[in-house]
């Protein structure tokens, strides 16, 4: 009875109790309570690992005054009987935007087909670029919601860390407890912390329209806000106000809480604060157990989501056949994501972002601990280590005499999946959102009608069994103490009662009608408790059984090969070195490089290769590649010199092991063609399995991508409203690019050089001024390949190598005086105006002229065959085949600058080999092992078994997959995995049915 | 000041005929026989017939022998060289662009509406493309012009690379119907809100029931002959129900081809598959029901991270080992299918031998197309469409065409881009 009281008065207590602030004035008369409670007789697990048996929790105000064993039970204090019932702190999560205004859908922020919006729609004295708002606190926009509340709760939370999910900087959160108050009353922290992301939101300003552009965009203001900082006041009105950059700096002492979202770009955020000394809190992706060493390294804290994916139905082995092995096994082992940073040992805390229903954090946590997350670490991610990673670990974050009252009252241990959440207090005060409530009923009744007596079982307050001759379920409710009873007497009878009463003590009493329609009064009395039915329908748990590999899919490594001792035996050698081509002759590779080239050479202990019968040549280099990036064009601007490719390598994609099949070993990432001065360029080596700093070329010069012609002025948009849309443009573009960053180096050397804005696009300028960076230029016609040089001299550098350049032999003199390289295609042609005059004779005549002449790809796909592309220039020009196949190795080696390491096979050279079983000129010549450095990444018998493995994974998976669907869990529709593939040319032809496009 | 004006006159008119190709014409018809002597003769259907000649007379091939001598013809010594029947591209737009990307004054390939079987590609290719006789120059003779389209396409015509107009280059006409099947691969996030109900499969079969439909009615139509109203595009599918037509159905995955077997079946048209990249999958099924393929793209990449790396290249491989009639195509735009034989030679370097790689660009292109009794082999009683390269023409190193016939005329191999070779030599005195 004094429960039911109890409880009455608690429910009460939530519209009674005082919603003011003390400055509000009171309508009628006060009714100010203290929110005094005493909850005893529970298991109190105050942080993980503390557990209090049968202790009490007192709170008063909204904050927590004892908690323990021997707590007094003061006399004025509302006694809670919590008996068999378990109290934790409530949960904190990060990465909320509770309370924030949804942004409008219509809203959708920049649009390709739209001319360029060059500056900020944003009026005010702000920053230039729309997507850094860093003057946004989310403070002021907050408002509570009382439904969102209701769900977070249910899910045990109490305290959110809420801002609006928009922008690249998105200014400040508030840290705000999930209780249906007036704001004033529920802000834990103002400005809890600052956040981050690559995204820019609803910002309709065209920069940044990459991922690059957006690292680049973050880069610059951090540069920015430093210089704005320190300009003297003499100064300050070349900027003006500027409260972006002002608020960005009085951030800096906040947490820093950056969006990532996916593993790579937690190391790519993770590498900008490195670069300024900010600490990243990283959201993560949930793909992050990918690359586990990395995640370590980077000594960061995460937020990680349990945003798992649904199966697939793959039971249409057509709709199947489309889905990659990666998505299948992230599917497998995205469960694993906790438990990985758990053993790794990492910093993290949980949130329940991404997650499409509220309802799945429990069952995906539970996925997350079955998968080998201790529940110690997950309470610990969900209430302590939040707590402190915003420094609130005083007021939140676990039960502790001081803090706020924010906890939650569960019928059994939090994790486990039988338990309910029975009450979510928040600043002391209570809140039961769910079905299951903190007073129960439940037992054996013995129920009372006239001439008859049935026994009810009953189970919860809203689920009973009506025990006659068949045991039937009974339409039953019990709430606040009103009851509710309609049942049958048994499966065919007609006749049935409809009871309502209510409950006095453990007797419950009132009137009733049979299916007569007579009506009586009736009781029911307690007589026991239920017998306790062991559960033996034992769940099955989805364990991840997969293996990792690197990368994480199809053609993987499980472990990483290492450089090995080999000896390839009595080939045809191509060493593209005076002495030509060498027959039956023996090449040695240690520690990476040639060691020796020669007849008979002794093999020691190193792997033998026999090569009879076949050609052995240096690794084919790929002068202008677009794979493995996540990102090529940043088209917001005419000149984007400060973006880098180096930021945004992706070594996930599977194009690095389909051109190692082709006998490629370096490629040069570039940059796309959407502007005049694109970004700079990354080189990599093809060392598949490696993460990205692992793929870069070691101390190769720096290169930057220009472009000239159609791409540049667009003239494929209706709607060019961006400088240039001329040729005539183009030149002037250059010209200004280049004035400006001669004025700036000087102006950088001058008196006040150090109150000069530090400016990325023109530093790189500086450094192309200064024979410390090179270009490679997308050109095609003649006009504006000549005019290009003549700007490059003007400024006194050289336009290092002019790629794709299909009119380069019009003006071959012109090149050769000027001492440009080319970089062209074998034979296209026609696939615009501005290729009209290509010719397959081009590389030829360049080459004939004097020139340094490569044979290029652009294209994913052609890269495996530009063995044959180089073939080719033999057909077209009746070049010799040594000419030709310099064309796809050294020659490009030379225009890169890096001959002295690859490009050829001498002795002290990198070990970049290819074996071929053919005439690598022939179209019949198939590569069957590559080499990068000393270590074989792509063998054909290699390659062979490693079909046969990619097989038997899918069919586990698909199998498990098609279980989890028999055993009743939802499932999405099999998507398709499609890959999108950047180029900078023109495109027309169909690279595969899952191939997109990207500019 | 007269010859000051000669001057400029001679100079721009020597730039203007070697930048162009406007001088370049079709060759009279044969009037002398012509034997080419003493070649490897790649017959086309897998045969090599060493230190062989051929008789070329009134534009057929008149003899094929080991000693072949006639005093009036015009000899081609062919000694160490290969011969070749000419190669086919099988499925194109040759003639209806000249530019491949967004210059839409040059566009003829395309025409608005769903349901176009009366478009014919014939009426608009153009004769005098610059693209011909770059194509020529590497051997390829003979087309199917196919006019493109968003469902119903239109009516294809098959011509030859040396004529002054379409009416003269026409070599079949109107012998297939084009469907651009409704896709059934689900479309990435990007694309998918391109669909206007959300569900792009039941949209795409709707469309195939729309297809049905129309041959259902144009089969009932034309079983009357007398009409009130003229349906001109029931009309121009008439041929499908004798079989002088047939169906070709442009689609890649293995849904969309067992449909296009339905309509095999169904309406009893001969069909072929054009695209096919998934057609290895149902090799067997496609035998079985005598569907051939012809294969877009060779040079493509794998269709899954999962596949074999070299899954497009031996794809021909499979479909031979089935026993599926199939040829080959080169749809690459940036390249205007200027390296059909080298696709063919790639397959050759994954699984075919060299005969059936050349069959595939030749006799087998010309069974599909239903152009074998005229063209795709040296046999006797065929055209003369011949092409004779100093090495094996599938290998680009030694691929160098030095003479070409088309119904016995001997064709002038300049091209645009051998001209402008030329004056660019010409010009740093390159030789």
């Amino acid at each position: 009875m004094k429960k039911i009281i109890n409880f009455i008065m608690l429910a009460l207590g939530i519209f009674l109790q005082g919603n003011a602030q003390v400055t509000n004035p009171v309508n009628g008369v006060a009714d100010n309570r203290s929110g005094y409670y005493i909850f005893t007789g529970a298991t109190i697990i105050t942080q993980a690992g503390t557990q209090l048996n049968n202790a009490s929790l007192l709170i008063k105000e909204g904050k927590i005054m004892d908690v323990g064993s021997q707590v007094k039970i003061p006399a004025d204090a509302i006694v809670v009987d919590c008996k068999g019932k378990y109290i934790y702190p409530s949960f904190i999560d990060l990465f909320s935007d509770y309370g924030m205004e949804a942004l409008n859908p219509t809203q959708r922020g920049f649009n390709y087909g739209a001319p360029t919006q060059f500056t900020s729609s944003k009026a005010g004295p702000y920053n230039w670029n729309q997507s850094i708002k860093p003057e946004v606190n989310a403070v002021e926009t907050f408002s509570v919601n009382a439904d969102k509340a209701a769900q977070l709760r249910q899910s045990g939370f109490g305290v959110v860390n809420t801002i609006q999910k928009d922008g690249i900087a998105r200014g400040t959160s508030a840290l705000v407890a999930l209780a249906n108050k007036k704001e004033n009353l529920v802000i834990i922290k103002d400005k809890a912390s600052a956040e981050y992301s690559f995204n820019k939101g609803t910002s309709t300003q065209s920069y940044p329209t990459s991922l690059m552009g957006s690292i680049a965009l973050l880069r610059q203001t951090f540069l920015d806000a430093n210089w704005y900082k320190n300009l003297p006041a003499s100064k300050k009105n070349e900027e003006g106000l500027n409260l972006s950059l002002q608020a960005w700096n009085d951030h800096l002492q906040l947490p820093q809480i950056f969006d990532a979202s996916d593993k790579w770009n937690c190391l790519r955020a993770d590498k900008i604060g490195d670069e300024f000394g900010v600490s990243f809190i990283l959201k993560a992706g949930g793909n992050e157990y990918q690359r586990m060493a990395e995640m370590k390294a980077s000594q960061a804290a995460f937020i990680l989501p349990l945003n798992f994916p649904q199966a697939m139905d793959v039971e249409d082995p057509n709709e199947e056949r489309f889905v990659a092995l990666a998505e299948l096994k992230h599917w497998d082992m995205a469960p694993t994501n906790p438990s990985a940073f758990e053993k790794a040992g990492i910093l993290f805390c949980i949130t329940p972002d991404g997650l499409k229903d509220a309802k799945s954090f429990f069952s995906n946590l539970r996925k997350a601990l079955d998968n080998g997350l201790s529940e110690d670490m997950a309470l610990n991610a969900l209430t302590r280590i939040p707590a402190q990673l915003l420094n609130a670990y005083n007021e939140i974050g676990s039960i502790a005499a001081g803090k706020y009252a924010n906890f939650i009252i569960t019928d059994g241990p939090v994790f486990s999946d039988k338990t309910n959440i029975l009450q979510n207090w928040v600043l002391g005060e209570q809140y039961s959102d769910g079905p299951n409530e903190l007073n129960e009923v439940s037992g054996k009744y013995q129920v009372n009608v006239p001439g008859k007596t049935f026994m009810l079982d009953v189970k919860n307050n809203n689920s009973a069994n009506i025990i006659s001759k068949d045991t039937l379920a009974a339409k039953f409710k019990f709430s606040n103490t009103l009851v509710s009873l309609q049942f049958s007497e048994s499966k065919r009878s007609r006749s049935g009662y409809r009871l309502s009463g209510a409950a006095w003590g453990t007797k419950w009493t009132g009137t009733g009608t049979d299916s007569s329609g007579k009506t009586f009064s009736w009781t029911a009395e307690y007589t026991g408790p239920l017998q306790e039915i062991a559960d033996t329908s034992q769940k099955k748990k989805m364990l991840s059984s997969s293996k990792l590999t690197y990368p994480n899919m199809a053609y993987g490594w499980q472990t990483l090969p290492q450089p090995e001792d080999i000896l390839i035996k009595n080939a045809t050698l191509w060493t593209n070195e005076n002495e030509g081509v060498l027959q039956q002759t023996d090449i040695f590779i240690k520690n990476g490089k040639i060691a020796a080239i020669g007849k008979h050479l002794p093999a020691g202990n190193a792997k033998q290769i026999d090569a009879t019968g076949m050609h052995v040549t240096p690794g084919i280099i790929d002068e202008h590649s677009h794979i493995a990036a996540a990102a090529i064009n940043e088209g917001g601007q005419s000149v984007t010199s400060e973006v880098r490719i180096a930021d945004v390598i992706n070594p996930d994609d599977i194009n690095i092991y389909r051109q190692l099949s082709g006998g490629v070993t370096t490629s040069h990432i570039l940059h796309g063609s959407a502007n005049t001065i694109g970004g700079q360029t990354q080189l990599i080596k093809l060392r598949w399995g490696q993460d990205a700093e692992g793929l870069k070329f070691k101390g190769a010069d720096p290169f930057i991508k220009f472009a000239l012609g159609e791409n540049v002025k667009r003239t494929t948009s209706q709607n060019n409203n961006r400088f240039p849309d001329t040729r005539m443009g183009v030149q002037q573009v250059q010209m200004d690019a280049f004035t400006r960053a001669k004025d700036y180096e000087t102006a950088l050397k001058g008196p006040n050089g150090k109150w000069v804005r530090p400016d990325l696009e023109l530093d790189a300028l500086v450094e192309i001024m200064n024979g410390k960076r090179f270009i490679t230029c997308h050109s095609y016609v003649q006009s504006e390949i000549v005019e290009t040089m003549r700007i490059a001299e003007k400024f006194g550098f050289k336009i290092n190598t002019f790629t794709h350049i299909l009119e380069g032999y019009k003006v071959a003199d012109k090149l050769k005086a000027h001492g440009a390289n080319a970089s062209t295609f074998s034979d296209w042609w026609a696939y615009k105006m501005e290729v009209q005059d290509a010719i397959p004779y081009n590389a030829g005549i360049m080459h004939k002229a004097g020139l340094n002449v490569a044979i290029n790809s652009d294209d994913a796909e052609m890269a495996r065959r530009l063995n044959q592309e180089a073939a080719k220039i033999i057909k077209y020009s009746g070049i010799t085949e040594e000419e030709a196949l310099k064309m796809v190795t050294l020659n490009p080696a030379k225009m890169l600058h890096i001959d002295k390491q690859v490009g050829s096979l001498k002795v002290g050279k990198d070990a970049d080999i290819v074996i071929w079983n053919n005439n690598p000129l022939s179209i019949y010549a198939v590569a069957q092992t590559t080499i990068v450095d000393g270590v074989i990444y792509f063998n054909r018998q290699n390659d062979l078994l490693e079909r046969a493995s990619i097989e038997k994974e899918r069919t586990r998976l698909v199998h498990k997959m098609l279980q989890e669907k028999k055993s009743g869990s939802p499932t999405m529709p099999a998507m398709p995995s499609y890959r999108e593939m950047n180029v900078c040319s023109d495109h027309f032809h169909q690279h595969g049915l899952l191939i997109e496009d990207v500019e | 000041m007269k010859k000051i004006f000669l001057i400029y006159v001679s100079l721009f008119l020597i730039i203007h005929l070697a930048g162009g190709q406007d001088n370049i014409s079709p060759a009279p018809p044969q009037t002398k026989d012509i034997l080419i002597k003493n070649g490897t003769l790649h017959v086309g259907n897998g045969q090599v017939l060493n230190n062989s000649s051929i008789l070329v007379k009134n534009g057929k091939i008149a003899a094929i022998g080991n000693d072949l001598k006639n005093d009036n013809a015009r000899v081609i010594d062919a000694t160490g060289k290969q011969v070749y029947p000419a190669l086919i591209a099988a499925a194109t737009i040759i003639g209806l662009r000249e530019i491949t990307g967004s210059v839409r004054g040059t566009n003829d390939y395309r025409e608005l509406g769903e349901l176009n079987p009366n478009v014919r590609s014939i009426v608009s290719y153009n004769t005098d493309s610059k693209i011909i006789n770059v194509l020529r120059s590497n051997g390829i003779l003979i087309a199917n012009i196919i006019p493109q389209g968003s469902l119903l396409m239109g009516t294809s015509s098959v011509v030859q690379f040396d004529a002054w107009n379409w009416e003269d280059a026409a070599y079949k006409m109107d012998a297939g119907i084009h469907i651009n099947f409704p896709g059934l691969l689900m479309r990435s996030r990007r694309f998918r809100q391109n669909s206007a109900t959300g569900d792009q499969q039941k949209e795409a079969m709707d469309k195939v029931e729309m297809l049905r439909n129309f041959f259902k009615e144009a089969k009932a139509y034309l079983a009357e002959k007398n009409h009130v109203a003229t349906n001109l595009k029931f009309e121009a599918v008439k041929g499908l129900y004798d079989k002088s037509q047939k169906l070709y159905i442009h689609c890649d995955i293995v849904k969309e081809m067992l449909v296009a077997i339905d309509f095999a079946k169904t309406f009893g048209f001969d069909v072929v598959i054009v695209g096919g990249s998934e057609s290895w999958r149902i090799a067997d099924l496609l035998k079985q029901n005598g569907i051939a393929v012809i294969l877009q793209q060779l040079h493509a990449l794998p269709t899954l991270d999962d596949d074999d790396v070299d899954q497009p290249f031996k794809t021909p491989y499979l479909l031979k080992k089935a026993g599926v009639l199939f040829c080959l195509n080169d749809d690459d735009g940036n390249t205007t299918g200027r390296n059909l034989a080298f696709n063919a030679g790639t397959a050759a370097a994954y699984g075919l031998n060299k005969e059936e790689a050349l069959q595939a660009i030749t006799l087998d292109a010309a069974k599909i197309l239903g152009i074998a009794d005229k063209t795709g082999s040296l046999e006797t009683g065929k055209d003369a469409n011949i092409v004779i390269s100093t090495g094996d023409i599938l290998d680009m190193e030694s691929s160098v065409i030095t003479h070409a016939f088309i119904q016995g005329r001997e064709i002038n191999l300049v091209d645009k881009h051998k001209q402008l070779n030329e004056k660019y030599e010409r010009k740093y005195g390159i030789q």
